[in-house]
C-alpha cells in the first residue's frame, strides 16, 4: 500500500473547496452536511482523547456548556457573529475541560468513562430543573450573522452555517492529523499503552490526559455552538446521555485510525437518519441499530479500515513518514 | 567519594511482611553495585523506594543530598534516577524507535510539542543511536509486539538510558536470557550504559554475572543488609550462603 | 416527623422497583461481564406488554386481580424467552472480541427496541391503571398511601431474597456464583458456562421487564422510558457495586431515598442528586459501596 506523504496542511485546499461547493448543493443537503460536520467535530475530540486510552461517554456536558454559554452571551450581549459564537463555545467547553480534567484524569478506562457520563447527567439534571434557563424547554436565540453581514434569505443563512461548520471542522481535522504525528501525539499513545512507564520516563501522564481532554472538550463546545446556531434553540437534551452516546457511536464507527473516517461515519449517520425519517418515519433508530450491527460484524476496525488497510507490520517506517494508521492526512 | 544515593534507616512493611528493616546504604558515584537476595528479601522494595514508586514508612533516602523519599516516580526520574524492569515495561504497539522517542521526549526539559513531528530535530537519529549501542538498529521500525523477550529487555534498558541518569537501576537485566547468551548480553549492556550512567546498580540472581560485573555486592535478607563488600568476600560469607546463594560455590 | 416518614416511605417505594431493575442489570454484568444498555428497553417492554394485557383483560371484563396476575405471568414468560433468544441468537456471536464491541451491540439493540416499541404501541402515552386499585388505600399517621405502592416494598424484598437465596443456597445458584467469580476455572471444572450465560441473561431481562410490569399501573408508558431507566439503574449499580445482590439493594435504597428527599426538600436537585452520588462514589470508592472481593489473577 502506498504511503501518503501529504502534509496535513495541504488539506486546507480541499476543505475550502468543500465549503464553497455548498453553493451548488440543494438546501436539504446543506443542513444535513452541517449537522454531520458539527457531529464529526465532537467525535473527532473523542478519538483524540481515546488515543490516551480514555473514552468519554459524557461529551454532552461540553456540548451543552458550549451551547448554553453561547446562547446566554448572545441573548445578554447581542453577540450574533457566527465565528465569535463558535469561539465562545469552544472556550466554554475548553475551560470546563481544564477544570474537570485534573479531577478525573487519574482514573483509568472504565471509571473515567463512567465519571464523564455521571458528570454530564448531573449537568442535565441541573439544567432540567433550572427555571432561569428555561428548564426542560430551554430557550431560543436569534439568527447568527457573520462579520457584520445579516443573512435574510434562509438559503444564504444555511450556506453560511454550512461553510463555517465545514471550515471549522476541517481545520480541526487538520490540526488533529498534525497532533497525531507529533511528539505529543506519540506520548499520548504511550500513555494508553503503559502510563506507569511514561511516569518513570519523567513525563506526566495526567497532564497529557488533561490536555487531550481539554481539546476534546473545546471541540464539543464549538460543536454545541453550531448546533445552537442551526436550531436557534437550546435545551437540556444537549447534555443527555443519548446525545453523548451518539457522538461515541460515530467515533467507534469511524475506528481510531484516520481522521477522514470520522467525517464519513458522521455523514453516514446523518444520511441514514434523513432517509429513514423521509421514507419510514419512526424507524431511523431501528435502521441505525441494524447498520451498527452490520458494521460491527463486517468491519470490526470501523469504517476507516475500508481504506486504511491492515495495521502497520514490519517494514513500514512509522516515524519517517505519515502513515494513515496514525491519523495522518488520507 | 561522595554518596550518590544515601538511604538511612528505611522501614517498610506490608502487613506482616517486613520488606525493609532499618535499612541504611550508601552508594558512591561511579560504582557498579549488585543487589542480591532471595525473592522477598527486599531488593525490589529498595529499588521501588529509590525510584519513588513506594514511600518508606520511616527513614530517609537522598539523591546527592536531596531528600527524595516523598517524590513521585516522575520527579525522581527528573532528578536523575532511571530504572529498567524485570518484566520489560514497553509500549507494545509502538515500534522500538517510537519507544525510544518517548523516552527521549521525557529526557528533555521543554514541554511536549504538539506540532513538530515525533521524528523532527534529529530525534529519530538520537533514538537510532541508542538502539545501535545495543545492536538493535535493525529492529528499529518493528513494533514491540513482534520482538522477542531478550530484545524487549534491551529496549527497556535503552529507554532508561535516554536521560543519561546519575543512577541507573537495572532489575534483573539477564533474567529470561538463555544461559549461553547471558554474558554476551551483560557485556553489551554494561558497554552500552557505561558512557552515560555514572552509577550502575543491578539486581541479579545469577552469581556468575554478579562476580564478573560488580565492584561491590550488597546482600539482602528479610529487609536487612547481611553483607556488603567485594564480590568474592560477600559470596563466600556464611550468612549469604545460608540465606541467598543456598550453599552453591 | 411526618416528613421523615414520608421521605422514607416514598424512598422505599421508589427503591423497590429500582432494585428489581438494577438487580437484573448487575446480574447480567456479573455473569456475562456485559453492561446491557438495552436493559431499560426491556423494562419498557415489560411495562408496555403489561399495559396491553391489563387493557385486554379489562375489555374481557375479568376482575383486576386476574388482570394483574395475567400481566405478570405474560411479561415473565415473554421477557425470559426474548432474553434467552437474544443471548443465544445475537450476543453469542460477539463473545471473545473486545469488550467495547458487546457494549455497542447492546446499544444497537437499545436503538432497535426503541423503534420497535414505537411501531407496536405508537408514540402516545398509554395507561393501565386498573391494578392500581387492587390493594386499596392506607391511611396512617396523617399520611395517605395507595396500597399498591406499599405492596411494592415487600414484593421487591421477596424477589431480592429469592434471588439471594437462589444464588447462595442452591447448587445451581452456586454454580452461577462460580461463573461470576472465575469463569475460566468454572469452565475447566465442567460447568456449562454457555447455559449459565443464557439463563442469567434471560433472568436479567425478566427482572427488568417484571419491574416494568409492576410499575405500569403507576406510570404512563411513552417513548423515552427506556433511556431514563437505563441511566438510573446504571447509576445504582455503580453506586452499589457491580455484580452483587447486596450492592443493587444498597444502591437502590440510597437512590430512592435521595430522590424522595430532594423531591420534598430541594426539588431542583431531584434529577441530578443521583448522578452526583454516582460521581462521588466513583471518585472516592470506584468499585462501589458494596464491592465484591475479586481474587487476584497472576
Amino acid at each position: 500500500m502506498r504511503q501518503w506523504r501529504l502534509h496535513p496542511l495541504m488539506m486546507l485546499l480541499p476543505v475550502l473547496a468543500a465549503a464553497l461547493a455548498g453553493r451548488l448543493l440543494p438546501v436539504w443537503t446543506l443542513s444535513l452536511a452541517t449537522v454531520a460536520a458539527s457531529n464529526a467535530l465532537v467525535a473527532l475530540g473523542i478519538v483524540i482523547l481515546a488515543r490516551t486510552g480514555n473514552v468519554s461517554f459524557g461529551q454532552g456536558l461540553f456540548f451543552a456548556a458550549g451551547g448554553y454559554g453561547v446562547a446566554l452571551v448572545a441573548n445578554a450581549w447581542g453577540i450574533t457573529d457566527a465565528a465569535a459564537q463558535m469561539l465562545i463555545g469552544a472556550a466554554c467547553g475548553g475551560l470546563l475541560g481544564l477544570l474537570i480534567g485534573p479531577l478525573i484524569a487519574r482514573y483509568s478506562g472504565i471509571f473515567f468513562g463512567m465519571l464523564t457520563l455521571a458528570l454530564s447527567m448531573v449537568f442535565y439534571g441541573a439544567l432540567v430543573k433550572s427555571t432561569a434557563l428555561g428548564g426542560s424547554d430551554g430557550f431560543n436565540v436569534g439568527r447568527p450573522t457573520l462579520f457584520g453581514i445579516v443573512f435574510v434569505d434562509p438559503r444564504e443563512a444555511d450556506f453560511m452555517l454550512y461553510a463555517i461548520s465545514v471550515v471549522t471542522t476541517g481545520i480541526a481535522g487538520i490540526a488533529a492529523a498534525i497532533l497525531f504525528r507529533s511528539e505529543f501525539g506519540l506520548v499520548s499513545l504511550a500513555v494508553r499503552e503503559n502510563n506507569l512507564r511514561v511516569e518513570y520516563l519523567g513525563l506526566s501522564a495526567n497532564r497529557v490526559i488533561v490536555a487531550n481532554f481539554a481539546i476534546a472538550a473545546a471541540f464539543a463546545g464549538a460543536s454545541g455552538a453550531f448546533a445552537l446556531m442551526a436550531q436557534r434553540h437550546i435545551d437540556p437534551q444537549f447534555a443527555y446521555w443519548t446525545t453523548s452516546g451518539e457522538f461515541v457511536f460515530i467515533a467507534v464507527l469511524a475506528g481510531y485510525q484516520t481522521v477522514m473516517a470520522v467525517y464519513v461515519a458522521s455523514l453516514a449517520l446523518e444520511l441514514v437518519r434523513s432517509f429513514s425519517n423521509l421514507y419510514l418515519p419512526n424507524t431511523w433508530q431501528l435502521v441505525l441499530g441494524l447498520f451498527l450491527l452490520a458494521v460491527i460484524l463486517f468491519l470490526p476496525r470501523g469504517i476507516g479500515s475500508l481504506w486504511a488497510g491492515k495495521p502497520r507490520r514490519s517494514g513500514a517506517p512509522a516515524m519517517a513518514e505519515p502513515v494513515p494508521e496514525r491519523g495522518g492526512a488520507p | 567519594m561522595t554518596a550518590v544515593l544515601s538511604a538511612r534507616k528505611l522501614n517498610k512493611r506490608f502487613g506482616a511482611v517486613i520488606a525493609a528493616d532499618e535499612l541504611s546504604l550508601d552508594l558512591a558515584a561511579g560504582e557498579r553495585i549488585s543487589l542480591i537476595g532471595a525473592n522477598g528479601a527486599g531488593k525490589t522494595t529498595f529499588v521501588n523506594m529509590a525510584t519513588g514508586y513506594l514511600k518508606p514508612d520511616s527513614g530517609s533516602i537522598a539523591l546527592d543530598g536531596a531528600d527524595i523519599g516523598r517524590c513521585s516516580p516522575r520527579h525522581v526520574a527528573r532528578l536523575g534516577i532511571s530504572r529498567s524492569f524485570q518484566i520489560p515495561q514497553l509500549f507494545i504497539d509502538l515500534t522500538a524507535v517510537e519507544n525510544l522517542a518517548v523516552a527521549i521526549a521525557g529526557a528533555r526539559s521543554e514541554a511536549l510539542s504538539p506540532f513538530a513531528p515525533a521524528e523532527a530535530r534529529g530525534r529519530r537519529a538520537q533514538a537510532i543511536g541508542l538502539l545501535q549501542r545495543f545492536g538493535l538498529e535493525e529492529q528499529a521500525d518493528r513494533p514491540i509486539s513482534e520482538l522477542a523477550g531478550g530484545v524487549r529487555k534491551l529496549v527497556d534498558i535503552a529507554m532508561a538510558l535516554a536521560r543519561r541518569p546519575k543512577l541507573l537501576l537495572l532489575d534483573e537485566p539477564t533474567s529470561g536470557v538463555s544461559a549461553e547468551e547471558k554474558f554476551a548480553t551483560m557485556d553489551r549492556v554494561i558497554h552500552a550504559v557505561a558512557p552515560d550512567a555514572a552509577t550502575i546498580v543491578f539486581v541479579e540472581h545469577d552469581m556468575e554475572i554478579v562476580s564478573r560485573y560488580a565492584d561491590r555486592v550488597v546482600a539482602f535478607y528479610s529487609g536487612r543488609i547481611i553483607a556488603d563488600g567485594e564480590p568474592q568476600a560477600v559470596l563466600r560469607d556464611p550468612d549469604v550462603r545460608r540465606y541467598v546463594t543456598g550453599g552453591q560455590r | 416527623m411526618n416528613l421523615v416518614l414520608t421521605i422514607v416511605l416514598d424512598g422505599l417505594i421508589e427503591a423497590s422497583w429500582l432494585f428489581v431493575v438494577a438487580l437484573g442489570l448487575t446480574l447480567v454484568f456479573g455473569v456475562l461481564k456485559i453492561l446491557n444498555i438495552a436493559h431499560g428497553s426491556f423494562y419498557a417492554l415489560g411495562a408496555y406488554i403489561a399495559a396491553t394485557v391489563v387493557t385486554a383483560s379489562a375489555a374481557h371484563h375479568l376482575p383486576p386481580a386476574a388482570g394483574f396476575v395475567a400481566m405478570l405471568l405474560t411479561v415473565a414468560f415473554v421477557a425470559g424467552a426474548v432474553g434467552v433468544l437474544l443471548e443465544r441468537g445475537l450476543l453469542k456471536m460477539f463473545y471473545g472480541r473486545d469488550e467495547v464491541v458487546l457494549l455497542l451491540v447492546t446499544y444497537a439493540v437499545f436503538l432497535i427496541l426503541e423503534d420497535v416499541t414505537k411501531l407496536i404501541w405508537g408514540v402516545n402515552p398509554i395507561y393501565a391503571t386498573q391494578p392500581y386499585e387492587l390493594f386499596g388505600n392506607v391511611a396512617f399517621a396523617g399520611l395517605y398511601y395507595v396500597g399498591y405502592d406499599l405492596m411494592l416494598i415487600p414484593a421487591s424484598a421477596a424477589i431480592g431474597f429469592a434471588v439471594w437465596f437462589g444464588l447462595n443456597r442452591t447448587i445451581r445458584g452456586k454454580i452461577v456464583l462460580a461463573v461470576i467469580h472465575n469463569e475460566e476455572i468454572s469452565l475447566s471444572m465442567g460447568v456449562r458456562v454457555s447455559r449459565v450465560y443464557a439463563a442469567a441473561f434471560g433472568f436479567g431481562v425478566l427482572l427488568a421487564a417484571t419491574a416494568g410490569a409492576l410499575t405500569a399501573p403507576k406510570i404512563s408508558m411513552q417513548p423515552g422510558l427506556s433511556s431514563d431507566v437505563i441511566i438510573l439503574s446504571f447509576a445504582i449499580v455503580v453506586i452499589g457495586g457491580l455484580g452483587g445482590v447486596e450492592g443493587a439493594a444498597v444502591g437502590a435504597i440510597l437512590v430512592g431515598l435521595a430522590r424522595a428527599a430532594s423531591v420534598h426538600l430541594m426539588p431542583q436537585a431531584e434529577l441530578f442528586v443521583i448522578y452526583l452520588i454516582m460521581a462521588a462514589v466513583l471518585l472516592i470508592r470506584p468499585e462501589g459501596l458494596f464491592r465484591r472481593e475479586t481474587a487476584r489473577r497472576i
